[in-house]
């Protein structure tokens, strides 16, 4: 049905819109969406529960990949000294080639392997015999052509069932050649329930096999780690930008552009600055317990959003020169972003938003929707659990199924060696009594304002039909939902891997974000889907030439 | 440099592929499901899989794809995916109502041994699958040949809905091959020129490049129908476009049914194009209409204008094998040079062809099936190449050797064209000889000192 046909329904309205989405689904898959499709309305000083981190529906088409692209494709994919191998049939390393616009820059060492695309190419006589003879000569053909730094082997989905021992091939040719670390990720695309499980695997190899290596003191005053930020059309370079101008040293950022020797040397940093929660708060936990390095949540993604995060940064180092020279850099920064922002605001203030994103950008930008005077009216994730929702508070609650099982949690312990608490306990309780918030994530849904829909993996129907049925100005989502949202006339932006454009994050981010969302919402395309003959079909007269 | 660790030397590789020429079976099994009218692909494999093959997809043709999974579990991988896909063909049918459902199979799929007919077999059964719905299956293990195979295999299990009446229909049935929409469009143009009439499939024009108009169709209007699919049985004859992608179906289709075939190269340039033309002339009976020869004439007519500017000039070419040794004869046939040629699909048959039409040519020619681009670029730094033809991923070498860069093939992630404009036929072949020159004569415009620059090229 034309979308200018529909009666557009009071965003208000939302269990109408919750049951509507539900109507055509079969008694089974409709329970099930029923628990992941929540109206965000605020029960007795408590957030409603959502239903997350759980199969997808065999057919519904839904949004989610797999675990091999959250560990190869989302962590392991923007290092840029690594030689990463996938092991499996060509299909899988083939399409996570160059495809999410992670930057890299190969640095004064020269090494920069993202250009590439590394297999072992399959065959059914691998899948007979067993790949490992074929895996151990792939790794030897790449150092030999390369020496890299390191070696990274993704399994997929057959190499699991054959049962490859790949961490064994690994293990060897590490030791053989000695200046090279050769290191694997059971990351089968099975495993888990989205790309989730991949990321919780990426995180448990780095840390058992890298973080930790080199202890070697990096110079700088105030160190830190940047955790989930993967550098998509250049964030990372901006937030470095702004962190080097606050005189802040980023020891290492995981993982965009960045090299094996960041990870190796991330536990002599003081600080750890969790970007995306959802895929790398498994090292920050681990960094902190082994080595002693608190965590906080930031979010660069938004110039306000930007300013409160380098402020909390430089409240935790607590040092006068700091804070003020963040000070400085703000005030520097934020003329040019309320230029650009009272440009905007007037095209853009009143317009709405969906939202429906990995497992924390959802979250992060409608900081940005905000500045923009914009109403985010529906979001929820791709693949995230229910703290990314409802806050960490609820991580002791979380039920753990039978595919969360299967995803190995690491125990990890002080290292009595390298252990070192970064700030006395007196510091810390002093800091947490001035509302300083450690290990501390809220999730999306206080952000979000109330009679809101918050939606878990949403799929390609429900999708449709939320944009029939609310009729936003703006949706969010990925390349898989761009097309089929625009063709109803509504423009869609990807927020994966930007469709082209960025830096959005830091404040020359917000800056490029204003005028590239005004120029979605207020493009002239959008009043041409009809000819002039099909406003008006009836011929009332007709005339001649002469 | 953004290849900046490949070395000229080149040293045998037995087991690592760096920068390949080819993708898995399945996507190509999804794309020629699009093809059919009313279809939804589907993936018999982790979530993964799907995902990988839209995005790849709807970057290259920027238009919507929709395909289900069986979204495996580690236990779906243990005990088996029947489970998921019977519930997954319950669902399909509820919120998606197509008219035939297409699945393919995965390494996953195909690694457990799922089979797929038998599923079939108990959805039917089990009253899974309406009453005049379809269901297909073709078995597309990505560890096996490449996406050509796995579109080959699918466009192969379309002539198993053949139902022979036992009276000809009178049509001509054209498999076209892994083409562009555009290209599907400009055939049946073709095809409706000379006045025979067609049952081609698969055929995305129409689905994947669709209009904007405010109104989304999750099936658009394009495609081959299932009733026309029914009817392949009961066709004349059968003209298969391209050896890896279409002639096991043309087989298939004489064998269990009788319907002859004839295997030709796809119509890429001027020869190729001729024998596709006569071939329809002598099936149909007809005499090729003037406005043809006008095109073709056309086509003559700038090749011999423009013909210094190409001769001799040296091409590094890369692509599937069809579609390569179409192009391959058409850089001969206008005395151009393709001295490296690659495709990523396997197949001694390929080196075989290509070395027969460089036979002629000045210089010795390099080719490799089952090669890769990494190979590519060490034989373009031994012997480098006036010219570059493939897919976007050429434009890290393209740029790092500063060659020119015709775009032709799967995917093409930063140009636009392909989609609307075909390259099949006279006027295709136009077109790439317009391609072919533009960046040949730019390259000289941008080279040639001030003293030698000219106006009139």
């Amino acid at each position: 049905m034309a979308i200018s046909t529909l009666k557009k329904i009071a965003p208000d309205d939302p269990a109408h819109i919750k049951a509507e989405l539900l109507a055509k689904y079969p008694s089974k898959v409709a329970r099930k969406r029923s628990k992941q499709i929540m109206i965000n309305e605020a029960l007795e000083n408590t957030t409603p529960e959502i239903m997350a981190n759980v199969r997808t529906t065999p057919g519904i088409i839904t949004m989610r990949g797999c675990s091999y692209a959250g560990c190869k494709g989302v962590i392991m994919g923007p290092t840029r000294d690594v030689v990463n191998l996938v092991h499996g049939p060509i299909g899988c390393s083939f399409y996570a080639w160059l495809t999410r616009r992670n930057q890299t820059n190969a640095g004064t060492d020269g090494a920069n392997y993202i250009n590439y695309c590394f297999s072992t190419d399959m065959q059914d006589s691998d899948i007979i015999f067993g790949g490992e003879k074929k895996l151990e000569a792939a790794i030897q053909e790449a150092y030999d052509l390369f020496h890299p730094r390191s070696i990274a082997i993704f399994a997929t989905c057959p190499v699991g069932l054959i049962g490859d021992d790949i961490h064994t091939v690994a293990r060897r040719m590490k030791e053989k050649f000695g200046d090279c670390n050769v290191l694997a990720f059971s990351c089968e695309g099975y495993k888990g329930v989205s790309q989730s499980a991949g990321h919780h695997i990426a995180n448990n190899q780095i840390f058992r096999h890298i973080v930790g290596e080199n202890d070697e003191v990096k110079p700088g005053k105030y160190k830190i780690n940047l955790l989930g930020e993967y550098n998509i059309g250049g964030d990372g370079f901006e937030i470095d930008r702004i962190l080097k101008k606050c005189g802040i040293t980023n020891i290492s950022t995981f993982s965009g552009n960045s090299t094996y020797d960041q990870f190796a040397s991330c536990h002599t940093a003081d600080l750890n600055a969790v970007m995306c929660h959802r895929s790398i708060n498994y090292v920050a936990d681990m960094l902190e317990t082994k080595y002693g390095i608190p965590w906080v949540k930031v979010n660069f993604i938004g110039a306000e959003a930007t300013a409160k995060s380098l402020r909390k940064i430089a409240g935790y180092f607590g040092e006068k020169e700091l804070i003020d020279q963040v000070e400085a850099v703000i005030a520097e920064e934020m003329p040019n972003v309320e230029t650009a922002l009272a440009d905007v605001l007037p095209r853009t203030t009143g317009k709405t938003a969906m939202m429906f994103l990995g497992g924390s950008r959802a979250h992060h930008y409608q900081e940005l929707f905000k500045e923009m005077g914009m109403k985010v009216i529906a979001a929820g994730y791709e693949f995230a659990h229910r703290d990314d929702y409802e806050g960490r508070h609820v991580i002791p609650d979380l039920k753990v199924d039978a595919d969360s099982r299967n995803i190995e949690e690491i125990v990890v312990y002080r290292d009595e060696d390298k252990f070192k608490a970064r700030k006395t306990a007196e510091e810390m309780k002093a800091l947490e009594d001035s509302g300083y918030k450690f290990k501390e994530y809220e999730g999306m849904v206080p952000e979000m304002e109330k009679g809101t829909l918050i939606i878990d993996d949403l799929n390609q129907y429900e999708a449709e039909k939320l944009v029939e049925l609310m009729k936003p100005d703006l949706f969010c989502g990925g390349i898989k939902e761009k097309y089929s949202i625009q063709k109803l006339g509504v423009p869609m932006k990807q927020l994966h891997s930007y469709d082209s454009g960025g830096p959005y994050a830091g404040f020359k981010g917000a800056i490029n974000f204003y005028y590239e969302i005004d120029r979605l919402v207020n493009s002239r395309v959008w009043s041409y889907m009809k000819a002039p003959w099909q406003d008006n079909p009836q011929l009332s007269a007709t005339y001649g030439w002469e | 440099m953004l290849l900046r660790h490949t070395p000229k030397e080149i040293t045998e590789r037995s087991a690592l592929m760096i920068n390949p020429a080819k993708t898995c079976q399945p996507i190509g099994a999804m794309y020629a499901a699009l093809g059919i009218h009313g279809c939804l692909p589907h993936s018999h494999g982790s979530q993964g899989c799907c995902a990988y093959h839209r995005s790849a997809l709807t970057r290259h043709y920027k238009e919507p794809v929709s395909a289900s999974t069986s979204s495996f579990t580690e236990g779906s991988s243990v005990f088996g995916g029947q489970a998921n896909m019977l519930q997954a063909i319950e669902n399909i049918f509820a919120v998606y109502n197509p008219e035939i459902i297409a699945c393919h199979t995965t390494c996953l799929s195909e690694t457990i041994g799922d089979d797929l007919k038998q599923i079939r077999k108990k959805a039917i059964t089990e009253g899974k699958i309406p009453e005049g719905k379809y269901m297909i299956s073709a078995s597309t293990p990505s560890y096996v040949g490449s996406h050509v195979t796995g579109f080959s295999n699918m466009v192969k299990s379309m002539v198993g809905l053949a139902e022979p009446t036992g009276k000809k229909n009178g049509k001509v049935n054209i498999i076209p091959g892994w083409v562009e929409p555009s290209d599907m469009e400009e055939i049946k143009r073709l095809t409706n020129m000379i006045g025979v009439k067609t049952i081609m499939f698969p055929d995305t024009s129409g689905v994947l490049n669709g209009p904007l108009s405010g109104e989304y169709k999750m099936y658009p209007d394009g495609g081959v129908t299932v009733a026309e699919l029914q009817s392949t049985g009961d066709s004349i004859g059968t003209l298969a476009l391209g050896e890896w992608c279409s002639a096991d179906a043309a087989r298939e289709l004489d064998v269990k049914h009788k319907v002859p075939c004839q295997i030709l190269d796809m119509p890429f340039g001027l020869k190729a194009t001729d024998r596709f033309i006569d071939a329809l002339r002598i099936i149909a009976g007809v005499t090729v209409p003037d406005e043809l020869s006008m095109e073709r004439g056309q086509l003559v007519d700038m090749i011999s204008d423009m013909h210094q500017y190409v001769y001799h000039k040296k091409v590094a070419l890369v692509g599937d094998p069809d579609q390569v040794i179409a192009m391959t004869e058409f850089l001969v046939s206008i005395d151009m040079c393709p001295v490296h040629i690659v495709t990523g699909t396997p197949g001694k048959a390929f080196e075989r062809r290509i070395k027969e039409i460089t036979k002629d040519m000045p210089f010795p020619c390099n080719v490799k099936a089952k090669g890769d681009m990494f190979l590519l670029h060490q034989w373009i730094k031994n012997e480098p190449v006036d010219l570059i033809i493939g897919n976007t991923y050429c434009k890290y070498i393209s740029r790092d050797e500063d060659i020119p860069l015709v775009r032709w093939g799967f995917p093409i992630l930063d140009r636009q064209g392909h989609q609307y404009f075909p390259t099949v036929g006279y006027k295709g072949a136009l077109r790439l000889l317009e391609k072919i020159l533009n960046v040949i004569q730019d390259r000289k415009d941008r080279d040639d000192p001030e003293s030698k620059f000219e106006l009139v090229l």
